[in-house]
């Protein structure tokens, strides 16, 4: 990425947008800390945007949202200057994108983003093929290869054999994945996603956001997702803004908004969520109460369940890979056939959760398990362990100081 | 970035409103009703003292409408002197491709043409057209040659047509780019939008005149006037079409790279071709509606027939080449009707 020394993939800068006429008399001493209901009534502009700034990761999922009228819209449109903001920086790669000539700019939309509308946005005097092609053709990549390009795009989204239909002749939802596509088609850097699943009805919006968690586990796009649904936020977002007003008012993973509301406004909002389908068995983690290397001899292992009343061990690699789990049963069992160490003893005994899991997925495999469950990140590496304790105090409203204290980043 | 000078000033001003606003809530309660009843008076005042000193029929102080008259007349008269290198190469172009289209209509064979007009607004319009245009263009070449005409009816037919495809050329070469600016541009919007107002609503008498002057008598001057009396609405129905292309698709265009030229050709101009169509069927059947007139001016064809009858107090004749008229008017109007249907339901279904 241009070889800069930004780690970031976008860095958005005190971003403002002021709708009105001389938008810069809001920059003064005198109402630059005014209200926006203030500003309006005085000067009569509208402050759509004002001073937002946040970072987004190569990979990520970030959504942001709000209610209508709370700017996000307005935001995304100037992440390519479809809206020319009053005043701020938008680093792209490490390029402003902000000081890009008209040629500059017409190349960034070309071949470093693609956007999905809410309203699909399709051409409708073309077909799904060449709407899909859009973005190539506009390139002037020849004929053969866009087509060949947006039919991969169109297998990508599960629309095979509707190449030569029309959009008129679609449903909505089937209107979206075509425009899904076609974003696809040019092969983005990032993906900017306004509001594309909320004119669907809910069962396919559903569907839609399941398959877009399928899509992004291949493509690990960068994706701004701009939703006013919090569900969806919660489902799809790494990391979340909220925005009201046009202002962001709480910054962090789904996890942190939920269990550590910013503000009362924010608290409003989670309050119905339910917590289960959000925070994850990283959060409500403990850490884990006995570990025993399989290097370890099984004499080792009773005393390392004695010494700190454990009733059970996990048993790890060097590597710090679950390996199982030991009680004071089986390590007798092992002295008994004179085992020099726990190695030998296939375990595979242990229930494990994904760090990312959330509490929902967690409570079937805690019903079958009669000990703590081993939290493993990706590479089944043991990072702490929750019993079922952990998981009902989790889930229960009086469970959020103690969960804040391990939802930290 | 610093804070402008108008800062105080419009700052000022709010306080002020704010101040005052019980005062402009009461005028504003009485406000309308204080303003009429003074017009009332301001009214019978003017009345009894006009009439009391210069009694009924009162003359207005000057009369300035015969100098601008001249002056006009003194204006068009130095165009036509000084630019007359410019009409001249205008009608010379326009002659030639006049003089071309109807020798060649009249090179064809007519059942080569009935045929052909037949078979086209069968397919596009339906049975029926084709059975009217084949039995209307078959009673135009039976009527032969009205009394006192120098041609056939056939023949004034396609000179008539002749007239059309150029005067409708040359309205779509200018109307067309004029509505692709008139819808992109505000400024330019803003200024054409009353020359068509104009142009629509003056008498098409008024500029047969200068085109008297500039072009001569004959089918020149006919061409001219026709375009500017069928311009407007290809115009205004381009910039319309264009105008109303969704915003979403726009925008969603735009967001992938889109120039402003691919813009127009690949998303405004298909999107708003029904209504450019629609502009362009309303175009032709304004310069249809101009043939009778511009035949004052010398234009040929069909039109010269129905003056020459007038002419003559033969009502007949007028009502055979007026209806001749007709007829071609609603062979070419359901034909290209059609075809701005059929692109309208290409685009949103029916």
């Amino acid at each position: 990425m241009n070889g800069t020394t930004t780690k970031h993939q976008i860095e958005i800068k005190n971003l403002w947008k002021i709708f009105g006429a001389q938008p810069e008399r809001v920059f003064t001493e005198e109402y630059q800390h005014k209200s926006r209901a203030e500003l309006q009534e005085e000067l009569g502009v509208v402050v759509a945007l004002r001073d937002v700034s946040f970072n987004v990761d190569s990979g990520q999922v970030f959504v942001v949202m709000g209610l209508s009228g709370s700017g996000k819209s307005t935001l995304v449109r100037c992440l390519t200057r479809l809206i020319e903001n009053t005043l701020g920086d938008i680093y792209f790669g490490g390029d402003n994108i902000i000081q890009f000539s008209s040629d500059e700019l017409v190349e960034f939309r070309r071949h470093k983003v693609a956007m999905v509308f809410q309203h699909f946005g399709l051409l409708p005097h073309r077909s799904v093929l060449d709407n899909v092609a859009y973005g190539l053709e506009v390139q002037g990549v020849d004929k053969e290869t866009r087509h060949r390009k947006a039919k991969e795009a169109i297998n990508t989204v599960g629309l095979a054999g509707w190449e030569e239909y029309y959009p008129r002749e679609m449903s909505g939802g089937m209107q979206q994945r075509v425009g899904l596509a076609r974003a696809l088609a040019v092969d983005p850097e990032v993906l900017l996603m306004d509001e594309p699943f909320s004119s669907l009805d809910p069962l396919i919006r559903r569907e839609m956001q399941d398959e877009l968690i399928n899509l992004q586990e291949s493509m690990h796009k960068t994706i701004i997702f701009i939703t006013h649904d919090l569900d969806e936020a919660l489902k799809l977002g790494d990391r979340i803004v909220i925005m009201r007003d046009g202002e962001i008012i709480q910054e962090g993973t789904p996890d942190a908004i939920v269990t550590t509301p910013a503000n009362d406004y924010v608290a409003e909002f989670v309050r119905d969520v339910s917590k289960a389908k959000v925070i994850r068995a990283e959060t409500i983690m403990q850490e884990p109460a006995s570990v025993v290397r399989e290097s370890q001899s099984p004499q080792e292992a009773i005393v390392t369940l004695e010494s700190q009343d454990s009733k059970v061990a996990f048993v790890v690699s060097e590597e710090d890979i679950v390996k199982g789990i030991v009680t004071a049963t089986i390590a007798d069992s092992l002295v008994q056939s004179d085992a020099p160490d726990l190695k030998n003893a296939i375990f595979d005994n242990a229930h494990m959760v994904s760090a990312k899991a959330i509490l929902e997925d967690c409570i079937p495999i805690a019903a079958q398990a009669d000990h703590p469950l081993a939290v493993v990140d990706h590479e089944g590496r043991l990072l702490g362990q929750i019993d079922r304790k952990d998981l009902l105090v989790g889930m229960a409203e009086s469970g959020i100081d103690k969960v804040g204290k391990y939802g930290k980043e | 970035m610093a804070a402008p000078s108008g800062v105080s000033a419009s700052k000022q001003s709010t306080t002020d409103e704010m101040a005052n606003g019980g005062l402009y809530s009461l005028a504003g309660k009485y406000g309308n009703l204080i303003i009429y009843a003074a017009a009332a008076v301001a009214l019978i005042v003017t009345f009894v003292i006009c009439l009391a000193i210069w009694g009924p029929g009162m003359a207005f102080p000057m009369e300035i409408g015969k100098q601008i008259g001249a002056k006009v007349d003194e204006w068009i008269l130095w165009l036509t002197r000084e630019g007359d290198w410019f009409f001249d190469g205008i009608k010379f172009v326009i002659t030639k491709v006049l003089v071309a289209i109807e020798d060649f209509l009249l090179w064809l064979p007519w059942p080569v043409i009935i045929m052909a007009v037949t078979l086209l607004a069968w397919k596009v319009a339906g049975k029926s057209l084709g059975l009217f245009a084949l039995i209307g263009l078959v009673l135009i070449g039976l009527m032969g040659r009205l009394p006192g005409g120098t041609s056939t009816l056939w023949e004034g037919s396609m000179e008539t047509l002749a007239l059309i495809i150029v005067a409708v050329g040359i309205s779509l070469l200018i109307g067309l780019p004029m509505g692709v600016i008139g819808a992109r541009n505000a400024i330019a919007d803003s200024i054409l939008r009353p020359i068509l107002d104009g142009m629509q609503t003056m008498p098409s008498f008024v500029y047969l005149v200068p085109g008297i002057l500039f072009f001569g008598l004959g089918n020149v001057p006919a061409v001219m006037a026709t375009v500017i009396y069928a311009v407007a609405p290809v115009i205004r129905l381009t910039n319309l079409g264009i105008r109303q292309v969704s915003p979403e698709a726009v925008e969603a265009a735009r967001s992938f790279g889109t120039t402003p030229l691919q813009m127009l050709t690949k998303v405004q101009i298909p999107m708003a071709l029904p209504t450019i169509m629609a502009g362009i069927n309303q175009t032709i059947m304004m310069a249809l509606a101009m043939v009778v007139v511009a035949s004052l001016v010398g234009a040929g064809g069909l039109g010269e027939a129905v003056l020459r009858a007038l002419g003559r107090q033969e009502a007949g004749n007028s009502a055979i080449a007026g209806l001749a008229i007709v007829a071609i008017a609603v062979v070419i109007d359901r034909i290209t009707q059609s075809v701005a249907r059929e692109r309208q339901r290409a685009l949103i279904g029916d």
